[in-house]
């Protein structure tokens, strides 16, 4: 029964064992948690395969809700079921009955099988345990054998160990002659630990101290070897090396290294300075033989001078390149080799050894670099010759390029920058040096000029004619001609442009592409900005003015010592650099050095500004000095002679001739530098003005008795006089950059000076006769040069009219007498 | 506030010479010499009516010849000193006299200000101040706040001290000095310095400037090349003893600290042409006048270098404590130098500036052409340095 039951279960699988199911079931067994009961676990009582299938109600079921004819035909269909079902039933009782039948007999088969089997396994364990018992009694009787020869191997080692050591200081004593130190050394090292283990007792002792001395000996061999420094690079690495492995301080051995090193490079040094010295001594005595030289020498020159026997600057920086600095590259890359770069062994003291060496190095170069960038500062200091900037520039090149070499080497190392702040230094110092050349270069020039403006000036005096016609100026003929003032200006500004520009090109040596430091950003942008530019050609063209304003201001009072030509001259000279020369200066150094102006720097026009005040105020002063020369003379005229008791006028007075023949040389002097000017049309007959003496209406009024007090002013005369003062004449005022202004201004003067004098004395008849002569004179001749002749007549007239006001006599000359005397000449 | 506008008065003749009335402290008035060498010269008496901005004016005849030089007692209202030319046997000789006004001339003239032909009176001479053995007279001086008897006169190379006695009628020497050097040397002009108990002088020739020791006559400065040409006048700082101001032909007017000669402590240079004249004021001292040929009158500030450097000081028991710093803080600030005001009133070289000795506010000037202007400080300017 249970087998069919069996079957069925194979072939009828439960009806409502879905999966869904079973994972529940599994579910319900695993968690421990209560669990809803699932929902459709109603029990279906009708359903005819569930598990809970209730026939009753089934059966009531269908009777309640089928018709009869569907009852029948489910009960038919049922019994169908029921046949079918029946059939299956027994063909599988059939089949699993076979299947029953052959499992019985196999499992009959193999209780037989298994009978023999366990005869066979006894046989086996007897026997089993007949081996062990062998094998035991084999072990047991070969023990002594083997601890024996366990023994006897160990005593073999040590016997060995023993050899080796006792044959060790012979052994090293022999590598030692052979000079196999590597050998001994790592011999030595072998035995060094058991020496000092076993150092208690004597035998050992006697081997270690054995060692030792010899040790001390091959040390001592290598540390001499080291000394000596002649070997290779490779065997003085190898003796480093070996001195480190016997424990000879690291330290020690770089100082050492070092030490013999600073020596050798310390002695190039030496020879170096040695040079410098030399090169001082000579340079003295190159002084004291240039000093009685003239003092017209030009800038080429100075560098001539500089002692052939002397070493150049570029020679000098060849030689501590060539020796000192490959040097120290030398001593720097073996240090490095030696102390630094070494492959790294197992050594635990070692390990501190690159640091340590690393900063011992950056010391010594550091000072032994600062000692030779200060020699090589004070050779550059000693280059003051201004001539060729090229050695310097390339001397530097050099000195800054090799330094490169060290900083390739030693990476984090100050010298190589160090030595650019002395490049950089070095540049300054020139821009400097050029602009005191520049400077002394234009003073200089100007005492040339100087001298070429006295020399004619002396002919001048002789050559003149009393007739006052054309002065000759500065092109008195004859003799050698001396430059004329135009010729004197346009070389001077000619020069000047020259040496600015040699020396912009001498400058700008330090920024061409294929110097290194050019890139530099110092010699990018401040050199130009700063340097170049503001300090040396601003500087300079500000030093001009300032020294044109200085001729001004120290001649002003006593007296002055600038020929009145020279601040004309300069005058000219500074309103030249006004109109075109500054800015062409500028424009030409901003295209050369490309300056970028990342600093405000001084403006063209606030420079042009300078140069024209400077134009103006010595133009000015130049005006004074001409007016004050010619007043001096009619002041003088004035006050010396006896108005009342002369006698009636025969002649001009030789004074007057001497003011027009002046100022006609001024009038041609500054005919020459600056333009004619405008001027006021001239009446058809300028010359023949005639003066009366009482011309004005005012005087008339004057000398009437009208006799009003208390009234503030008499409205005619008031009206008189505003007609003849329309415009207030200012004496001292500036001037106009043309002839015509400069001469008024001159002529202004020296016929007020004249008025003011003439009002100071009291005159007789003759007295105002000669006046009257001497305004005529003036008159004829004067006229020509001024801007408005009325102004001339004007300050004649108050001349003439305050003369006769102050005469004791006042019977004026016929005119036309006058004429004739003036005529005369 | 406005300022007022400049009085002009206009004389008949030319005129150089032009003085304060220094003894008449109430009364504005100023003394005016007049230049004519053929009409009897004359010298106007200016009042100025503050209040009314009226000129009055009365003339006195000075026969004795053209007045150069005008000099009013300090002591006596009514009397003065005038340098005059007076020609004989055609020779001209610069003297110098005392005189006295007349008294009635106050009363007289105001009744009848329009009578032309009322005959003017003259004016009384009390003494020559001969000076035959020394030359021309430039300048008379008076001693300064002195009791009017002491002179002193430059006659070209000569300074003579002079007493007067007798109510002034009568003038002794009663000492000389005289000028050492190369050439012709000629006193243009002086100056007496109210310090030192008034035993210096200061006087002018050429491009130099001396300083004198009345008590020995000995020199004891000498600034020489003061001016790059001839000096033209001097005065005394009235509060600062060592300094002085000197002016020239060379339109500078320059600052000088007697102690230290080489250098003067400071240079105007604002006229454009000869410094005739310059005057400091007698009570503010920072306030100067000078005047030139240019025909311009220049007022200038010259605060740093006055004897108030930090603005008027007052005095702390009038001040309250807030007011006190207030001022302090106000007095701080440093003042400048500065031209206060140019006066073109002038169409002729003025040759002389005077102050007035009443009105430390208001100023006379005189040009060659005989006008007379009188002028006061800019109300601005005074109430600053006052306030």
């Amino acid at each position: 029964g249970s087998l069919s039951v069996n079957c069925w279960a194979v072939n009828y699988p439960p009806p409502n064992s879905s999966p869904g199911r079973k994972r529940r079931l599994l579910r319900l067994y695993y968690s421990s948690g209560p669990e809803p009961p699932p929902q459709q676990q109603e029990p279906e009582p009708c359903d005819i395969n569930g598990a809970h299938f209730d026939p009753e109600i089934y059966l009531n079921k269908l009777r309640k809700e089928c018709s009869l004819a569907e009852l029948m035909d489910q009960e038919s269909c049922m019994v169908k079921q029921i046949r079918s079902l029946d059939s299956d039933m027994q063909t599988l009782v059939y089949e699993n009955y076979n299947k029953f039948i052959s499992a019985t007999d196999t499992i009959r088969k193999m209780k037989n099988d298994f009978k023999k089997m366990e005869d066979e396994m006894d046989c086996l364990s007897t026997n089993m345990s007949a081996i062990t018992e062998f094998s035991a009694r084999i072990s047991g009787t070969l023990q002594d054998q083997h601890t024996q020869i366990t023994k006897l191997s160990g005593v073999h080692t040590l016997l060995r160990k023993l050899q080796f050591l006792f044959e060790l200081p012979a052994r090293l004593n022999k590598c030692l002659e052979l000079q196999a130190y590597a050998q001994a050394v790592s011999s030595h090292r072998r035995a060094r630990c058991v020496l000092q283990q076993y150092s208690h007792m004597p035998s050992f002792r006697g081997i270690q101290d054995d060692c030792h001395a010899i040790m001390e000996r091959l040390a001592h061999q290598l540390r001499q070897k080291f000394r000596d420094g002649g070997t290779s690079a490779k065997e003085l690495s190898e003796c480093v090396e070996l001195l480190l492995q016997l424990e000879e301080p690291a330290e020690e051995l770089c100082d050492k290294f070092l030490s013999h090193a600073q020596t050798r490079l310390e002695e190039d040094l030496r020879s170096l300075e040695a040079e410098l010295k030399d090169s001082t001594v000579t340079n003295v005595s190159g002084d004291s033989a240039r000093n009685p030289s003239s003092p017209s020498e030009t800038l080429m020159s100075i560098h001539l001078i500089s002692p052939a026997s002397r070493a150049d600057i570029l020679e000098f920086i060849d030689r501590g390149c060539n020796e000192f600095v490959s040097n120290l590259c030398l001593v720097i890359a073996s240090y490095q080799e030696l102390f630094i770069n070494r492959p790294q062994e197992g050594n635990l003291a070692f390990k501190n050894i690159p640091q340590m060496a690393n900063s011992k190095l950056h010391l010594f170069v550091d000072s032994l670099a600062s000692k030779y960038f200060s020699l090589v500062e004070r050779r550059i200091q000693e280059e003051k010759g201004v001539g060729d900037n090229s050695l310097l520039v390339r001397a530097l090149d050099r000195f800054h390029r090799r330094l490169q070499a060290v900083s390739k080497l030693l990476p984090g190392s100050a010298v190589p920058s160090q030595g650019t702040e002395i490049v950089i230094q070095a540049a300054r110092e020139r821009i400097k040096q050029y602009l005191s050349a520049l400077q002394s270069f234009y003073l200089e020039s100007l005492t040339d000029i100087r001298q070429a403006l006295a020399a004619p000036r002396l002919s001048v005096g002789g050559t003149n004619t009393a007739g006052g016609g054309v002065h000759t100026g500065a092109c008195t003929p004859g003799k050698e001609a001396p430059p004329s003032l135009p010729e004197l200006l346009s070389s001077l500004s000619n020069s000047i442009l020259n040496q600015i520009k040699s020396v912009l090109a001498s400058v700008h040596l330090f920024t061409t592409k294929d110097i290194t430091f050019s890139n530099k950003p110092y010699f990018r942008g401040e050199f130009c900005s700063h340097g170049v530019r503001e300090g040396l050609v601003v500087s300079f063209i500000k030093f001009i003015c300032q020294s044109s304003r200085n001729f001004c201001e120290s001649a002003g009072d006593r007296g002055g010592s600038t020929p009145p030509v020279l601040l004309l001259l300069l005058s000219r000279l500074c309103l030249d650099y006004e109109t075109s020369t500054i800015s062409y200066i500028l424009t030409l150094t901003d295209e050369q050095f490309l300056v970028m102006h990342q600093s405000p720097v001084t403006a063209v026009t606030a420079l042009c500004e300078e140069a024209r005040e400077a134009a103006q105020k010595l133009l000015n002063h130049y005006v004074k000095v001409q007016g004050l020369i010619i007043s001096q003379m009619l002041r003088k005229s004035v006050e010396t002679r006896d108005w009342v008791n002369t006698i009636e006028p025969r002649n001009v007075r030789a004074v007057m001739k001497r003011v027009v023949e002046d100022t006609t040389s001024i009038d041609v002097q500054v005919g020459l530098l600056y333009e004619e000017g405008v001027r006021k049309a001239h009446s058809s007959d300028s010359s023949k003005r005639t003066f009366s003496v009482y011309s004005s209406s005012r005087q008339q009024i004057r000398y009437a008795p009208s006799y009003t007090p208390s009234a503030p002013m008499d409205t005619n005369l008031l009206s008189n006089i505003h007609k003849l003062f329309s415009e207030r004449i200012d004496i001292f005022s500036p001037v106009e950059f043309n002839k015509v202004s400069v001469l008024t201004g001159i002529i202004k003067i020296s016929l007020k000076t004249f008025l003011e004098c003439v009002r100071l004395r009291t005159f007789g008849r003759y007295g105002l006769q000669q006046i009257q002569v001497d305004c005529h004179y003036l008159q004829m001749y004067l006229w020509r040069f001024v801007s408005d002749e009325n102004l001339v007549h004007f300050l004649l007239d108050e001349i003439v009219g305050s003369a006769a006001h102050r005469c004791l006599d006042p019977s004026p000359m016929e005119q036309s007498v006058i004429e004739v005397i003036c005529e005369r000449g | 506030m406005e300022d007022d506008a400049p009085v002009i008065y206009g004389l008949e003749f030319q005129a150089r010479a032009l003085t304060a009335q220094t003894a008449e402290t109430d009364a504005i008035r100023f003394l005016v010499g007049t230049q004519s060498l053929k009409f009897d010269n004359q010298i106007h008496i200016i009042d100025f009516d503050d209040e009314n901005n009226i000129i009055n004016k009365n003339v006195l005849l000075h026969h004795a010849g053209e007045i150069w030089h005008i000099s009013a007692s300090p002591a006596d209202k009514g009397v003065l000193t005038t340098c005059y030319n007076k020609t004989s046997e055609s020779r001209v000789l610069t003297c110098a006299a005392v005189w006295r006004m007349p008294l009635e001339w106050e009363s007289g003239s105001h009744e009848s200000p329009d009578d032309s032909s009322n005959s003017p009176q003259t004016l009384e001479l009390l003494c020559h101040l001969d000076n035959t053995a020394h030359g021309n007279t430039a300048c008379v001086l008076w001693e300064p706040m002195g009791d009017g008897k002491r002179v002193i006169s430059l006659a070209d190379s000569h300074v003579v001290l002079w007493d007067l006695q007798e109510s002034s009628t009568k003038a002794t020497i009663s000492s000389s000095a005289t000028l050492e050097g190369k050439g012709q040397l000629k006193f243009t002009s002086g100056k007496w310095s109210p310090h030192h108990n008034c035993t210096q002088l200061a006087t002018a020739n050429d491009t130099a400037i001396r300083g004198w020791d009345l008590r020995s006559m000995s020199q004891i400065f000498c600034i020489e090349n003061a001016h790059g040409q001839l000096v033209r006048d001097l005065d005394f700082n009235p509060n600062k003893q060592y300094y002085l101001a000197s002016c020239g032909d060379d339109c500078k007017v320059k600052f000088w600290d007697v102690r230290h000669i080489n250098e003067p402590v400071k240079t105007l240079e604002e006229h454009s042409h000869w410094v005739w004249s310059v005057k400091y004021n007698h009570s503010h001292d920072q306030l100067l006048l000078t005047a030139s040929s240019d025909s311009r009158v220049i007022l200038s500030n010259m605060v740093s270098i006055s004897s108030e450097p930090f603005g008027h000081l007052v005095d702390d028991d009038d001040l309250s404590d807030n007011e006190e710093t207030h001022h302090e803080e106000k007095s701080k600030e440093p003042l400048q130098d500065s031209i206060i005001s140019t006066y073109e009133e002038h169409e002729d070289s003025v040759y002389a500036v005077e102050w007035s000795s009443a009105d430390p506010w208001l100023f006379a000037s005189l040009s060659y052409d005989g006008r007379l202007v009188i002028n006061r400080v800019p109300r601005a300017l005074k109430y600053r340095i006052l306030l």
